[in-house]
């Protein structure tokens, strides 16, 4: 797990002090801080906390209610699979279970390498190439579960 | 612009994009730079075309060929046949499924000419990032004439009788909510933008924003001197990130142009617009919870009244419309409300977008009158059903509208006849299922989907989804019992009746309207312990017919279970309790010799 480094705190800071108000700016203090770790673990919720004069509780509670906020780190290979409704009447769900059986593991979790994770994602919009995975920002489109193992391959190493 | 004698225009919407379609700009770069024609020929990176299914697009003026599932690859021969030589590239031409003939131009192509484009006017025609080209197709003369002509009353009148209703789904007239927002008194006031299009299988708001941005830019403009107010928000959803750098862009030229800033064209009207992210909840298309996601709280609803018009953002009088209701604005100030008024049905004016996906033959985004059938849409528009297949429902209104079967297909679109049909119009997504679709799932997939999105405030819609998703559990696993049917229904009317917010509220459409068109489905579940589609996965058993399989051992190789076995040359068989029905070895199987039932 990667660990947590006093400058990616001092960047926070620097982005938290650099705003006129903080009125109302708890969520995009977050996406800032989810950019710099990658994810949001109790550490990060207290500094932020503490920051913006708000409790943990508070913090804590807008964190788990938006999915787009994690607090447990992605893989180095963040692999995303679209859970659309296109994608899904498209046979996303078969596309999922191969990679949750490639990789042995479930959606939300990252492989004991932390080289993946699996998320489920709410369409990207793309579903005229449905089903899409995401692999980082990179999209593949109209997967099946045979390709599953060649789009991994990509990513070994 | 008129220095160019020709304009390749390349789609640089998510879709073409994910296939690559910058790839294709910089060949067409690098082959019209060797050709030394970059003087003559300009090429364009626009929005979305809408007819996804075949992107990559790529189209050409003046003579308005469009060519599709362009590769990077065949940039080469475009510029040096069509472009040099003037000679279209047929193999790379739409054809058409029924003749079997290559079209050129696309409004010949069925699945364009039903369509009248307005909200999505610009998308695929402009350079969604040059506001020139915005204001060369009228961009930024609605807001000119309202600010030197138009007394802000003036502009609601306009709005009103046009007849516009809410595009994000609750269909409320909009000219009335501005009159609303417009009464109340403060120094203070606000014109949000909800582009928070959470509906999965929907993505007509970004593809307004990805190819017209200024549009609703003008629009927010126009509302904000209507009702009084010179903060505009967009809350924009963070998963789109082109969207936001489009909008971004927009907003930033505009300001240059002295579009948005202080004393707009010298009128001494103010209006800036700022971005709030939203991060991924679908309750927050609901406008007070949308407010409150916007105050950096958790995004939960809170009872109306009071509504935003009165107290929003901050208290202040907030007015909120969503992107594609916007994007109309304009048109309707410059061509006005008698002719705006002349496209719909009696109660609902104008156009609909709908992102026209699943089993269906041509994906993408649409625009039609209201009043137009489902059966143009689905069949006409949409080229039909996937592979030959028969249709069976189509889902509107996303997990909180129903399903429309085959004998609601001649019913004319509007807001009022869907919502009779125990559907709605919701945002616009339009999932089309077909014979192979199991409707129970379909309702178990959406019930998923609305429990995972409740916000837990209100009992009835946190726990009640729940339970109808546990009891759609039951039955698509073969636990049902007949009692459970009459239990779905009771709690969904309760639901129904006592949720807080719209969410809540129709969650459970999905399971009554299936319920109803469908029950017979159910039942087969529930007594049979069969899913007539195929596709409950534990309803299933995976076979091998001894006659049609050859032994070629393709399936034994990609069993993850090592459940099939047999010698080579001879059929093989499946072990149904090593069996985890994945259906790797179906797809495998050239022979068809693997079959579930």
């Amino acid at each position: 797990m990667a660990e947590l480094k006093n400058e990616q705190f001092n960047e926070l800071e620097q982005f938290i002090d650099s705003m006129s108000s903080t009125k109302g700016e708890l969520i995009r203090v977050l996406h800032k801080a989810q950019e710099i770790f990658g994810y949001l673990p109790k550490e990060v919720q207290k500094f932020v906390a503490k920051k913006l004069h708000v409790s943990t509780a508070k913090v804590f509670g807008v964190v788990s209610f938006y999915s787009f906020f994690t607090m447990t780190p992605r893989g180095e290979h963040n692999i995303a699979i679209c859970l659309g409704t296109a994608c899904y009447v498209r046979g996303a769900e078969k596309v999922l279970d191969a990679f949750k059986r490639e990789l042995n593991i479930n959606t939300g979790e990252t492989t004991k390498d932390g080289k993946f994770s699996i998320t489920g994602v709410r369409c990207v919009g793309a579903c005229g190439l449905a089903p899409v995975v995401m692999v980082g920002e990179k999209v593949y489109g109209r997967v099946t579960p045979d390709m599953v193992k060649d789009i991994l391959e990509e990513y070994k190493d | 612009m008129s220095n160019y004698s020709m304009h390749i225009l390349v789609c640089g919407g998510t879709g073409c994009k994910s296939a690559n379609s910058d790839k294709i700009i910089e060949n067409l770069e690098k082959h019209l730079a060797a050709q030394n024609m970059t003087d003559q020929v300009q090429i364009l990176k626009t929005g979305c075309f809408g007819f996804c299914e075949k992107g990559p697009i790529v189209k050409i003026l003046p003579d308005n060929t469009f060519y599709v599932q362009v590769q990077p690859e065949d940039a080469q021969e475009l510029i040096e046949e069509h472009i040099v030589k003037g000679r279209k590239v047929e193999r790379l031409l739409y054809e058409d499924p029924e003749t079997n003939k290559r079209i050129s131009d696309s409004q010949k192509m069925d699945f364009y000419k039903k369509q009248i484009r307005i909200a999505l006017r610009n998308c695929g025609v402009i350079d969604p990032d040059n506001l020139d080209e915005y204001i060369a197709r009228d961009g930024y003369q609605a807001i000119g004439k309202v600010l030197t002509s138009m007394t802000p009353k003036e502009v609601i009148e306009v709005i009103k009788a046009s007849g516009l209703r809410g595009r994000g789904g609750g269909g409320f007239p909009t000219g009335l909510k501005w009159q609303f927002a417009s009464q109340y008194q403060n120094d203070v006031k606000y014109v949000v933008c909800n582009a928070d299009e959470g509906d999965p299988g929907a993505f007509m708001d970004r593809s307004i924003l990805e190819g017209d941005p200024h549009s609703v830019v003008e629009a927010m403009t126009i509302c904000g001197y209507a009702i009084g107010a010179s903060n505009g928000r967009v809350y924009i959803r963070a998963e789109y990130p082109l969207a936001i750098k489009r909008l971004q862009k927009a907003i930033d030229d505009a300001r240059e142009y002295g579009l948005l800033g202080n004393d707009i064209l010298g009128s001494g009207f103010n209006f800036d617009i700022k971005l709030t992210y939203g991060a991924g909840a679908f309750v927050c298309g609901e406008e007070t919870s949308l407010i409150h996601s916007m105050e950096g709280e958790r995004g939960e609803p809170t009872t109306k009244p009071p509504f935003p018009a009165e107290s929003g953002f901050w208290g202040k009088p907030t007015n909120v419309n969503n992107v594609e209701t916007f994007a109309n604005v304009p048109v309707i100030i410059l061509k006005g409300s008698d002719w705006f008024t002349k496209i719909g049905t009696e109660k609902s004016k104008g156009t609909k977008v709908f992102a026209l996906a699943g089993a269906i033959n041509n994906v993408g985004l649409i625009e039609v009158p209201m009043g137009t059938t489902l059966r143009e849409v689905i069949y006409d528009i949409g080229g039909g059903i996937k592979g030959g297949k028969k249709f069976k429902a189509v889902q509107t209104g996303g997990p909180s509208g129903g399903c429309l079967t085959e004998k609601d297909l001649d019913t004319p679109i509007d807001f009022d006849n869907l919502l009779a049909k125990g559907s709605m119009m919701g945002s616009g997504g339009m999932i089309v299922m077909s014979e192979d679709d199991c409707m129970v799932a379909m309702a178990k997939f959406y019930l998923e989907f609305s429990v995972e999105e409740s916000c837990g405030k209100c009992t009835p819609c946190r726990v009640g989804t729940r339970r109808l998703l546990e009891i759609l559990e039951l039955i698509t696993s073969g636990k049902g019992k007949m009692e459970h049917i009459d239990e779905l229904k009771r709690l969904c009317r309760v639901i129904k009746d006592t949720a807080l917010c719209g969410l809540g509220q129709a969650a459970p459409n999905p399971v009554l309207s299936t319920l109803e068109a469908f029950e017979d489905e159910y039942i087969a579940h529930i007594v049979d312990k069969r899913c007539p589609a195929g596709q409950c996965k534990d309803l299933l058993k995976y076979y091998i017919l001894p006659d049609k399989c050859i032994g070629c051992t393709a399936c034994t190789r990609v069993c993850p279970t090592q459940a099939i076995t047999g010698e080579r040359k001879k059929p093989h068989v499946i072990d149904v309790e090593k069996c985890i029905k994945c259906g790797a070895c179906i797809e495998k199987c050239r022979f068809g010799a693997i079959v579930k039932k």
